[in-house]
């Protein structure tokens, strides 16, 4: 057996799959925290002429991308097959179909490279994107989650235990900015647009709802807002009135990040950590970004934007965790479209 | 049949006559803009079925399901919100003619969407609004053919 001359017999080398949703990943780590390559292809361009994920097509491209995604993240760490220790994959929350071509996969490879297979919930990759960029990190620490299809506050008490604290009640914080900026007529994935133009606007030009501030849990609930900016644009056409599309979402915008850091405050307060971790594809928000800095008394992480939106490195990062903690799956581990932050269904 | 939800009691108030409607095995299909309160009406007929859960928007994953009641057994209530597929075919991967046609219940957002999947016997609900603003549910439909319930104002075809 070939032993790569920058490695050590005692290093872990962790290959990771993510096809949740629009992303073909494939990432090599080393230690767990360590990128020897990380892989991605997107599919965004192709979902973009449809103005959100296609699932279909989603699944389809996963299946056609994932042997070649897989061969240039060998290619790029320079290892092979035989230097694999442990598989890491995303086996959910996502698309069902596209969740199986990576599972699959991976449970197809583990079998006969005889190693273990580890399933990663992607939500909890995402928190563990923070590990890879932040070499100093350790749990226990304070963490928000926002993405698309996510709005979690979690109390992360070791790098396997994760508590949930506070959750949206309808929608998820990027799923409205999705929403919003189909309504506007900007494109997808709307978080990036709506971030860009909102530098152009005033984010008090209009008063949209922040929902639930004044309440003491920390839950969310960002429908109410939605409507709320979709019954202004009504309201402005029926008026005749010209919208001011930079203000609009300025303004959106500022409602959600005003909510944002305010739960994210008092999840700091009620953990007591002195440290908040930013996790998940709005983590880029740059105004996000800002706003929670701007709170007294925390140490503030979050990814760089490579590693905010879905990557196979942050499941390697994970799965490498999970696996110390003797977290392993079988060949049985399914595809789990609804999975939790904190369950193991495997 | 078209009734006016005027107040957020008002579309609880017609969740709790829809339930009594309810077997296993029904669809309920929505329609209606964003806002238009879909997902308010799933809340109410979830939690007025026992589930005890945020009833969250599905529309990352396609779909969520819930354990609820139904005279005194359990059952699984399927939410879908198709919002994102153009194409019906895109729904047989995620299993969607299985559920449907299954023991549960299923809700289904945007159910316009892929209309020649749902069963004949769906009760539909369209959430619109008038010129002055107010909410208008029209129903139709399966066992809400026909159906007038009480406590509510009836509007002219």
């Amino acid at each position: 057996m070939k032993i790569n001359e920058n490695q050590n017999v005692n290093d872990v080398i962790t290959l990771a799959i993510e096809t949740s949703c629009d992303e073909t990943a494939c990432a090599i780590l080393k230690n767990g925290r360590e990128i020897l390559s990380n892989e991605v292809y997107t599919q965004i361009e192709i979902h973009q002429a449809f103005g959100g994920v296609v699932p279909e097509i989603a699944s389809r491209n996963h299946l056609e991308k994932i042997s070649e995604v897989m061969d240039k993240a060998l290619n790029d760490a320079a290892v092979t097959f035989s230097d694999i220790d442990e598989i890491a994959v995303t086996y959910g929350p996502g698309l069902v179909g596209a969740l199986l071509v990576g599972l699959s996969t991976a449970k197809g490879l583990a079998y006969s490279l005889d190693i273990p297979l580890i399933p990663v919930n992607h939500i909890e990759g995402h928190i563990a994107a923070n590990y890879i960029a932040h070499p100093e990190l350790e749990p226990p620490f304070a963490c928000l989650v926002v993405s698309g299809g996510h709005t979690h506050l979690v109390d992360v008490k070791s790098y396997t235990e994760f508590e949930i604290i506070g959750r949206t009640r309808d929608d998820a914080a990027g799923e409205a900015f999705d929403k919003i900026a189909r309504t506007l007529g900007l494109g997808y994935p709307g978080g990036p647009l709506i971030d860009r133009i909102s530098k152009e606007g005033n984010p008090l030009a209009i008063d949209f709802p922040k929902a639930m501030l004044d309440q003491e849990h920390m839950d969310f609930s960002f429908s109410g807002l939605k409507s709320s900016v979709l019954n202004y644009l009504n309201s402005c056409k029926m008026k005749q009135i010209e919208i001011n599309v930079p203000d609009v979402c300025a303004s959106f915008q500022h409602a959600v990040v005003q909510v944002l850091k305010h739960k994210a405050q008092q999840a700091v307060i009620s953990t007591g950590y002195e440290t908040l971790v930013i996790a998940g594809g709005v983590a880029a928000n740059s105004s996000l970004r800002a706003a929670l800095g701007e709170i007294p008394g925390i140490k503030l992480y979050y990814p760089p934007i490579h590693l905010c939106t879905d990557n196979a490195a942050m499941i390697g990062c994970a799965g490498y965790y999970a696996s110390r903690a003797g977290n392993r799956g079988h060949l049985e581990t399914n595809a789990v479209p609804n999975l939790k932050i904190g369950e193991k269904k495997y | 049949m078209r009734i006016k939800l005027k107040q957020l009691e008002d579309t609880e108030k017609f969740a709790k006559q829809l339930i009594r409607y309810l077997k296993r095995g029904q669809v309920i299909c929505m329609v209606g803009d964003l806002g238009a309160g879909k997902t308010t009406m799933t809340q109410f007929l979830c939690s007025l079925l026992g589930v005890d859960d945020y009833i969250t928007s599905p529309t990352f994953n396609l779909m969520n399901s819930y354990t609820g009641k139904l005279a005194g057994d359990d059952i699984e209530i399927h939410h879908f919100d198709v919002y994102r597929i153009f194409d019906p075919d895109e729904m047989i991967e995620v299993g969607f003619d299985e559920y449907l046609f299954g023991n549960g219940i299923s809700i289904v957002e945007w159910a316009n969407q892929v209309e020649e999947m749902l069963p004949k016997d769906s009760i539909w609900l369209r959430i619109s609004f008038d010129a002055m603003g107010e909410r208008i549910l029209e129903y139709s439909g399966g066992p809400l053919t026909d159906v007038i319930m009480d406590e509510f104002e009836y509007l002219n075809e």
